[in-house]
């Protein structure tokens, strides 16, 4: 069996797998980080999403050789080691953007890359056109997109 | 810490674990020794399954056992049980098919349980079923319900003739019939409620776990109601004692209504955890949730409004035809009737009603409550056929609502379809709802959109629902077999903090949140202070779950009788204490206080009092303080309101934008502002995407064309507009909170408000009516044939 080693939020893993075992599979099963979901089994939902070298990745359509030698960062590892949120984490439990919680570390993975590509600011169309990758059934998007709009100012600022 | 009664938008308890990725959901729970469960499903809609050979698959890596619907037979299992019972015209009760856990002897659906394999790993258990060789003859499908109907149609059931369900009817026909004969115009609309997916985010789970040494059986699963299942599962399918079997439904990703019901794969996770002693667990691929989880709606109705010439409604007569599926899942018979054409009268005092309906059996998934239950669908019906009637008449929209609706005055209301309203006020929600819409700016808006070449439109619904379900004598006269009574456990702790163990369950309402805030109500307790357990029966009071909008107006009024029973323990021991009469002392801000007096004792000090009870009133009272109350409510709540859409229409491409969407929501009291109005926006989603996006399509062999997420459309977040959400209450005045529940009604009302701004879109090609989804397609289409797509 092949062996990846990949890092996962900042900590170095080495894992064997199938060829055909999907990055998820080796986040969820292999490695305990259940905080990345399986909403789906057509890329569609992006429950699944994580960032892959900064980069947001659907994991359930990554294969693990595909991810080795990578840095992966997974919803676990957003918030700080004394529990500081992420801007996008508070923004989303500030603006209620988040119900059932299923889709959501899905959801605020693929808002941080889609805050991070646009420094310059996002309209609310840009929001809504960016989350063409990820579906919500609870929430109707409408706090989802207040969220990401408030967390944006928060995230440049910082960097 | 600010305020944090009710009223207050505090931020939600839950939502730390969530945004931190330590929910707890089903697929997130692995048991040591653990092994996995695929099950092999029906390819075929309608089938005699002659035989499955399952050696080679047993032979295959990784292979613990395999299981099929013969095995289950063997051992007496039992079947899915229904929930309901509806009786037709001539007093007969329905016809209620077996439904097995695993199909025996022929399958009926595509995505009929046909096997099980267990094996170490999903991918081994998923391998082998491929060599499973399963001996089918296939037989002719009745794919939809004019397929079922039609003469020599092919039985779904071969001792259900016709493949008839039930044929019910509410209302007396001889008197409606009178009416229309003599009434000034009948408006006829022909209408059909298209057929959904519910789609929960998370996929369905489940774990089961026997424990050899105790004899007892867990099962985790994804479920809105883990006492229901429990029942459900130990006393109709594996004949177990409750008091072996605890199931949790620990974090659930959504559920609408299709986490309900009792599923075969809880059943065979827990049965099958016993046979091989090891916990077994199953996970739903998205694909199999479309096959398996239960659909919604999908109704085929003709609709008939009797008038005098002014467009005063004199009577309505509705004739429907709704599918069940291929077996009746656990609410399905009391959708299309109890929920449906009791709702009839909607917003208006239409004095005459007669409903028919007649359930069919069909080679499809079944169908059952989805969010809203039989209310969307009466809702579409009446606030369709009034824009019909408006339309016919030349009658305004508006003013022939405001003609017919049902006086503020005039509750406590009798409907003509049995249900008695308690109390609304729908001239002031259609007030509001105008000006937050700025329906008299709307003409300005139609001609700025003409000059960019757009067709735009509005569209209103006033619509009524019910839930807060349910009044537990009125729904077993109706066919119910379960009580709706809901329970709740209030534990002060002898240092003053709380634990509430409720018997609903959250799955997204945010109950860890709301219920908390009626303790700080209450109680006066701080809201760190307060924790609220659900979803598992080892911890909670038989309860009967979440769903019906019933979580807060039927669990939160279960909350403050068992809360009124702790101040009343209370203020015996503070009399006690403080050496006054019992009638002078007062509760209030977590504080007991002898009237006039400044002598007070905190929740603290006579809790700390009862459980160590030194100085004590011993011989009258018992120690401790915990107090139980179910409660019954007395009458289903009426939420009601404005819904109205604007959309605007590319007819180049027949794309439908929804330019702007207003709510205004009568839901009683609210507790919290900022998650009833997540709640109205989540449900207005759910709404437009049934009006515009979602159809659930099947071929004419039974084979489900929509079956994936690639196929059945999703409402994006591009899809939908901004919510501009707004409520205005009259309390519910039959239960102590005055909550009348918001989780539906957003679901409810704003389909036809879509298609009435949408039919008024395209007012200049004469569209009087349009069924749902209005796809772009079928908009193109009218646009550029002329052709009324109807």
């Amino acid at each position: 069996m092949p062996q990846v080693t990949l890092t996962v939020n900042g900590k170095q893993h080495t894992v064997e797998v199938e060829n055909r075992t999907l990055l998820v599979e080796v986040l969820r099963e292999k490695l305990a980080l259940t905080g990345t979901h399986v909403g789906c089994d057509t890329s569609q939902c992006g429950a699944c999403v994580v960032h892959v070298d900064g980069i947001s990745a659907k994991s359930c359509t990554m294969l693990a050789v595909q991810a080795n030698g990578t840095s992966v960062t997974t919803i676990e590892g957003l918030a700080a080691a004394d529990g500081t949120l992420h801007p996008m984490q508070e923004m989303f439990r500030e603006h209620h953007a988040l119900q059932c919680g299923f889709c959501t570390p899905g959801m605020v993975m693929s808002a941080i890359d889609l805050v991070n590509a646009h420094p310059a600011g996002l309209t609310e169309q840009e929001i809504r056109e960016g989350l063409e990758g990820n579906l919500c059934r609870c929430t109707g998007y409408h706090n989802i997109v207040k969220a990401i709009a408030a967390a944006h100012p928060l995230m440049h600022a910082k960097a | 810490m600010g305020f944090e009664g009710i009223g207050a938008s505090v931020r939600r308890k839950e939502d730390s674990r969530f945004l931190n990725g330590r929910g707890n959901y089903t697929d997130d729970i692995n048991r040591p020794g653990q092994l996995h469960a695929y099950v092999k499903r029906s390819d075929r809609p309608h089938a005699k399954l002659n035989g499955i050979d399952i050696l080679a698959a047993s032979k295959a890596p990784g292979v613990v056992a395999i299981f099929t619907g013969a095995d289950m037979a063997k051992e007496e299992i039992g079947g899915l049980p229904c929930g309901w019972q509806i009786h037709n015209k001539d007093g007969s009760p329905m016809a209620e098919p077996p439904h097995p856990v695993m199909a025996v002897g022929k399958v009926r659906h595509v995505g009929d349980p046909v096997a099980v394999v267990i094996a170490e790993t999903k991918q081994q258990a998923k391998d082998a079923a491929e060599l499973l060789e399963i001996d089918y003859t296939d037989l002719p499908a009745a794919a939809n319900m004019t397929a079922a109907l039609a003469a020599g149609a092919p039985t779904v059931h071969d001792d259900v003739a016709g493949n008839i369900c039930y044929d019910w009817q509410i209302g007396d026909k001889d008197v409606v019939d009178g009416v229309f004969a003599k009434a000034h115009k009948v408006v006829r609309l022909d209408l059909t409620n298209n057929r959904l997916i519910p789609n929960a985010m998370e996929p369905r789970a489940a774990v089961g776990d026997y424990d050899v040494n105790s004899g007892e059986y867990t099962l985790y699963t994804t479920s809105q109601n883990p006492h229901v299942i429990r029942l459900l599962m130990s006393a109709f399918v594996l004949h177990l004692p409750e008091n072996k079997v605890r199931v949790v439904a620990p974090d659930v990703g959504g559920g609408f209504g299709s986490k309900i019901y009792h599923y075969a794969e809880e059943a065979i996770v827990t049965w099958a955890s016993a046979k091989v002693r090891r916990p077994v667990k199953w996970t739903a691929e998205r694909t199999e949730s479309f096959m398996s989880d239960a659909h919604g709606r999908d109704h085929i109705s003709t609709a008939e409004m009797a008038i005098d010439a002014q467009g005063t409604f004199l009577g309505l007569r509705v004739s429907t035809q709704a599918n069940m599926g291929a077996y009746l899942s656990t609410f399905a018979p009391c959708v299309p009737t109890y929920l449906y054409a009791t709702l009839l009268a909607g917003t208006y005092k239409t004095p005459v009603i007669y409903c028919e309906v007649k359930a069919v059996f069909t080679n499809t998934v079944p169908v059952d409550a989805y969010r809203g239950a039989g209310r969307p669908e009466a809702t579409f019906l009446i606030e369709r056929l009034v824009d019909a009637v408006a339309y016919d008449t030349g009658i305004d929209r508006v003013e022939i609502r405001r003609r017919n609706f049902i006086p503020a005055d005039a509750f406590p209301y009798q409907t003509p379809v049995a249900l008695q309203y308690d109390s609304g006020d729908y001239q002031t929600t259609l007030r509001v709802a105008l000006q937050n819409a700025d329906w008299d700016g709307f003409e300005k808006r139609r001609a700025d959109a003409k000059s960019r070449g757009k067709l735009r439109g509005i569209g209103i619904s006033t619509y009524l629902e019910a839930c807060g379900i349910a009044p537990s004598a009125v729904v077993g006269s109706l066919g119910a077999r379960a009580g709706l009574y809901e329970v709740a456990n209030i534990r002060v702790h002898p240092t003053g903090s709380v634990t509430v163990f409720t018997g609903t369950h959250s799955h997204g309402q945010g109950h860890e949140t709301t219920l908390a805030q009626l303790v700080v109500e209450q109680l006066g307790v701080p809201m760190d202070q307060i924790e609220v357990v659900h979803g598992d029966t080892a911890k909670i009071p038989f309860g009967m779950g979440t769903y019906g909008s019933r979580s807060l107006a039927v669990g939160g009024s279960a909350m403050y009788r068992a809360m009124d029973k702790i101040i009343a323990k209370g203020k015996k021991i503070a009399a006690h204490l403080m050496e006054a009469a019992v009638e002078d002392i007062e509760f209030a801000n977590n504080t007991f206080k002898v009237a006039g007096t400044d002598k007070t004792k905190s929740l603290t000090e006579i809790s700390l009092a009862a459980y160590v009870p030194h100085n004590y009133p011993i011989e009258e009272l018992e120690p401790g303080l915990e107090e139980t109350a179910f409660y019954d409510p007395k009458n289903f709540t009426f939420p009601g309101g404005c819904h109205i859409a604007e959309v605007e229409i590319d007819p180049e491409t027949g794309v439908v934008h929804v330019a702007n969407f207003t709510a205004v929501d009568d839901v009683g009291r609210v507790v919290n502002p900022m998650i009833v109005e997540g709640q109205i926006q989540g449900g207005v989603a759910q709404g437009i995407g049934q009006a515009l996006l979602e159809a659930a399509i099947y071929d004419d062999n039974g084979q489900l064309l929509s079956g994936s997420m690639m196929d059945y459309t999703m409402p994006r977040a591009d899809n939908l507009p901004n919510f501009n959400v707004a409520t205005e209450n009259t309390m519910c005045t039959h239960n102590p909170l005055g909550s009348k529940g918001c989780g539906e009604v957003g679901a409810i009302g704003s389909p036809p408000a879509v298609i009435n701004a949408i039919c008024d879109a395209l007012k200049d090609y004469k569209v009087r009516h349009m069924n749902m989804p209005a796809t772009s397609g079928k908009i193109w289409t009218i646009i550029n044939a002329g052709i009324n797509a109807g």
